[in-house]
């Protein structure tokens, strides 16, 4: 009794599309069948990839836990000194979207020693039911009192959905959580869609290094967990007219015991606009040539009320400290303007600012990736566009 | 010290390229790797062994091929390696895998430490650190970018969170997941490549562990894995051509009609 994939040789052409979908090189062709090793690991990317059905996998005995009784989506809400953090608003915001197909209440989870206006803010952005676990002992973040607490709530109030932020938080409270719940989590989703056929959350998250994108579901056990990239999803604007029901809980002594003591906080200032908070991004890549170049980028961000950014090959190049640097590996912006000079859009930038509103790409040479996805692009040298740009500006703002 | 330091092997994402034609993934020659945030964790567990003295086990769960990266972990200083291998293990999610890890590290006990990098670099999750915790019911110390001491059945660290550096103090037995600010991982030593070579590795199937079907593997996964594509595109927008005045001009058009502010 096992789990495998099975290749019905009558039906399989022998077509080979399924070899180039296995991202494991697990699948060949052998006298004209296709044909698996042992690098399988079973994913299912073939099953879905075989137009002739060629391929299953049998999954014998899976687990089934009960799964009905479970509705709604819940939003762990994270908040610093009272004031609830914009990423949790965004995500109010993707489970309104799902509590469409869904059907259940969105309800959001504050645990926190101050909650100050935190549920009237929730209430606003989309929260139909705002559970508050306030005491003074839940100030900043352990994860121990977090986690038995959370995981009490989930248990009691059976939320079909359970939504986080992919911030050092969410990601160090749900897989915990995730695992003394027996359920599925899947990290740093990018989309969430809900199919109503399935009743399935369906979770797309960059993987290989941002190469591919994998959709995940959760089926057989709820709820259906995930942490969903800062900045990604949109907040709706808040409207004072709505108002959550407030389920006020009070923590069980033995859930407010950690292991883990904070000894101290120490804040980084990095000295710099955070670009995570820009609305405009004038950011820079390798075709900056030097760091003396990122002043031409500087003084139009200065224009523009903006901050700057870079590709990672600047960054690498040392042209421009790494709290700048957007991408798979530095920040995900959503700005309402990102202007990308001298940046070729590889996949591992681009899944750090393509939601932005507005792409606007400089770059000499007209076959850069990049020109395949900006809102506008302008081909020629940036070291003669930027300048004639800040004049430009200039000009502009003086005569008007 | 006793410490355990879980690993994985990767394919070396940074060469996984994308066949524009077929629009999947060019996997052929690339070269599989020890998870770069995994010689982060190791590093750090030789350091403490080095300063107080005990043994680094180095353990994987994979495929039989898998006990490569366990031997480099060895050259570079682990004492013992562990390979969990198993048909049963095969489709594993992350909570497959943190269960059957864990099951590992209850099974070497007593254990004072476990080690591991922040994220794999194929699948990024971060996940498989705290859900050893979990399992262990052992407290979880995560992204964690220097470790200050270990003294007295207890370890100091700083974790590095959004806007700030947290030093935090936990009791051993813990789970630590490592960033790559830890440290700087050694090279192999001559010792060390020939200690790897002569080794024995120790295989744990899931029988071994004592665990059922319904906890490994693809039967044991909560998630699975629907569908993979490459990254949808956005459609070009407009392209222009012209003098740099030209260009200058409409670039100002859009940006003070957008985010100028004027
Ligand atoms: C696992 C992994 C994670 C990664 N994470 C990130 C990440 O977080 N962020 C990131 O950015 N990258 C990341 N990368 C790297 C990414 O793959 C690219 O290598 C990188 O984004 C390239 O940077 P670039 O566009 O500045 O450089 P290039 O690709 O070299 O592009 C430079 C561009 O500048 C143009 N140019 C040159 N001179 C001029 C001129 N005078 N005028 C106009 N245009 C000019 C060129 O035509 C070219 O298109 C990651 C890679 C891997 C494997």
């Amino acid at each position: 009794m096992s789990a495998r994939l099975e290749i019905r040789t009558d039906v399989c052409t022998g077509c080979g599309l399924c070899t180039s979908a296995c991202p494991f090189g697990a699948l060949s062709l052998v006298d004209g069948t296709a044909s698996v090793s042992d690098a399988c690991t079973l994913c299912g990317a073939c099953e879905s990839s075989c137009p002739f059905g060629a391929i299953l996998i049998r999954r014998t005995g899976t687990v089934a836990e009960g799964i009905s009784g479970y509705s709604g989506t819940m939003v762990i809400a994270e908040s610093r000194e009272g004031a609830i953090d914009h990423s949790t608003l965004e995500l109010l915001g993707a489970a309104r979207a799902i509590a469409e197909a869904e059907g259940g209440p969105v309800s959001a989870l504050l645990i926190t020693s101050v909650a100050g206006d935190g549920p009237k803010v929730l209430s606003e952005h989309g929260a139909d039911v705002v559970v508050v676990v306030e005491d003074p002992a839940l100030g900043h973040y352990l994860t121990e009192p977090r986690a038995a607490i959370t995981r009490r709530i989930i248990t009691e109030r059976k939320p079909a959905i359970v939504l986080a932020a992919a911030t050092t938080t969410g990601r160090d409270l749900m897989p915990r959580v995730a695992k003394l719940l027996n359920t599925g989590l899947t990290a740093d989703c990018t989309s969430l869609s809900f199919d109503p056929g399935k009743g399935c959350l369906l979770q797309t998250r960059p993987a290989f290094g941002g190469n591919i994108m994998a959709t995940i579901v959760c089926e057989g056990t709820r709820p259906q967990m995930a942490t969903v990239r800062p900045r990604v999803m949109k907040a709706l604007d808040p409207d004072p007219s709505r108002t959550a029901e407030i389920v006020r809980i009070a923590p069980e002594p033995g859930e407010l015991v950690s292991r883990v003591r904070l000894e101290g906080f120490r804040v980084l200032d990095e000295g710099i606009a955070d670009i995570a908070e820009a609305s405009v991004i004038v950011s820079g890549g390798r075709g900056m040539k030097t760091p003396e170049n990122f002043s031409l980028l500087s003084e139009i961000a200065g224009l523009l009320g903006g901050s700057v950014g870079a590709s990672r090959a600047a960054v690498d190049s040392g042209w421009i400290p790494y709290p700048h640097q957007v991408g798979q590996t530095g920040k995900t912006v959503q700005p309402r303007t990102y202007l990308a000079c001298g940046i070729s859009g590889a996949v591992q930038h681009r899944v750090g600012m393509q939601s932005s509103d507005t792409i606007i790409a400089v770059n000499r040479d007209e076959t850069a990736p990049i020109f395949q996805f900006c809102s506008e692009g302008f081909v020629g040298d940036l070291f003669e566009i930027l300048p004639a740009l800040a004049k430009e500006i200039r000009r502009r703002r003086g005569s008007a | 010290m006793r410490i355990v330091v879980a690993m994985k092997q990767v394919p070396d994402t940074a060469e996984v390229r994308i066949d524009p034609e077929r629009n999947t993934l060019v996997r052929d020659g690339v070269p599989s790797i020890m998870n770069p945030f995994d010689a982060y964790a190791l590093e750090e567990g030789l350091r403490w062994k080095d300063a107080l003295g005990g043994e680094v086990i180095a353990l994987t769960m994979g495929p039989p091929q898998a006990e490569a990266i366990l031997r480099e972990a060895v050259s570079m200083g682990a004492d013992q390696a562990v390979l969990l291998s198993d048909r049963a293990f095969a489709g594993a999610d992350t909570w497959a895998t943190s269960h059957t890890l864990a099951a590992a590290v209850a099974k070497l006990a007593p254990v004072d430490l476990v080690l591991t990098g922040k994220q794999a670099i194929d699948g990024d999750t971060a996940q498989t650190g705290p859900g050893m915790a979990a399992t262990l019911d052992w407290p979880q110390l995560t992204f964690v970018g220097r470790v200050l001491g270990i003294e007295g059945g207890r370890i100091r660290v700083e974790r590095y969170v959004e806007g700030g550096v947290e030093t935090l103090d936990s009791s051993l037995p813990a789970v630590v997941t490592v960033l790559k600010d830890a440290n700087t991982p050694r090279m192999p030593s001559l010792r060390g490549k020939m200690k790897a070579r002569s080794l024995q590795v120790t295989v744990w199937t899931a029988a071994d562990l004592g665990l059922p079907q319904s906890e490994t593997g693809l039967e044991g996964s909560p998630t699975r894995v629907v569908r993979i594509a490459t990254p949808e595109s956005r459609s070009g927008g407009e392209i222009h051509r012209g003098s740099p005045e030209e260009l200058a001009a409409i670039l100002a058009d859009i940006l003070l009609g957008e985010g100028g502010g004027e």
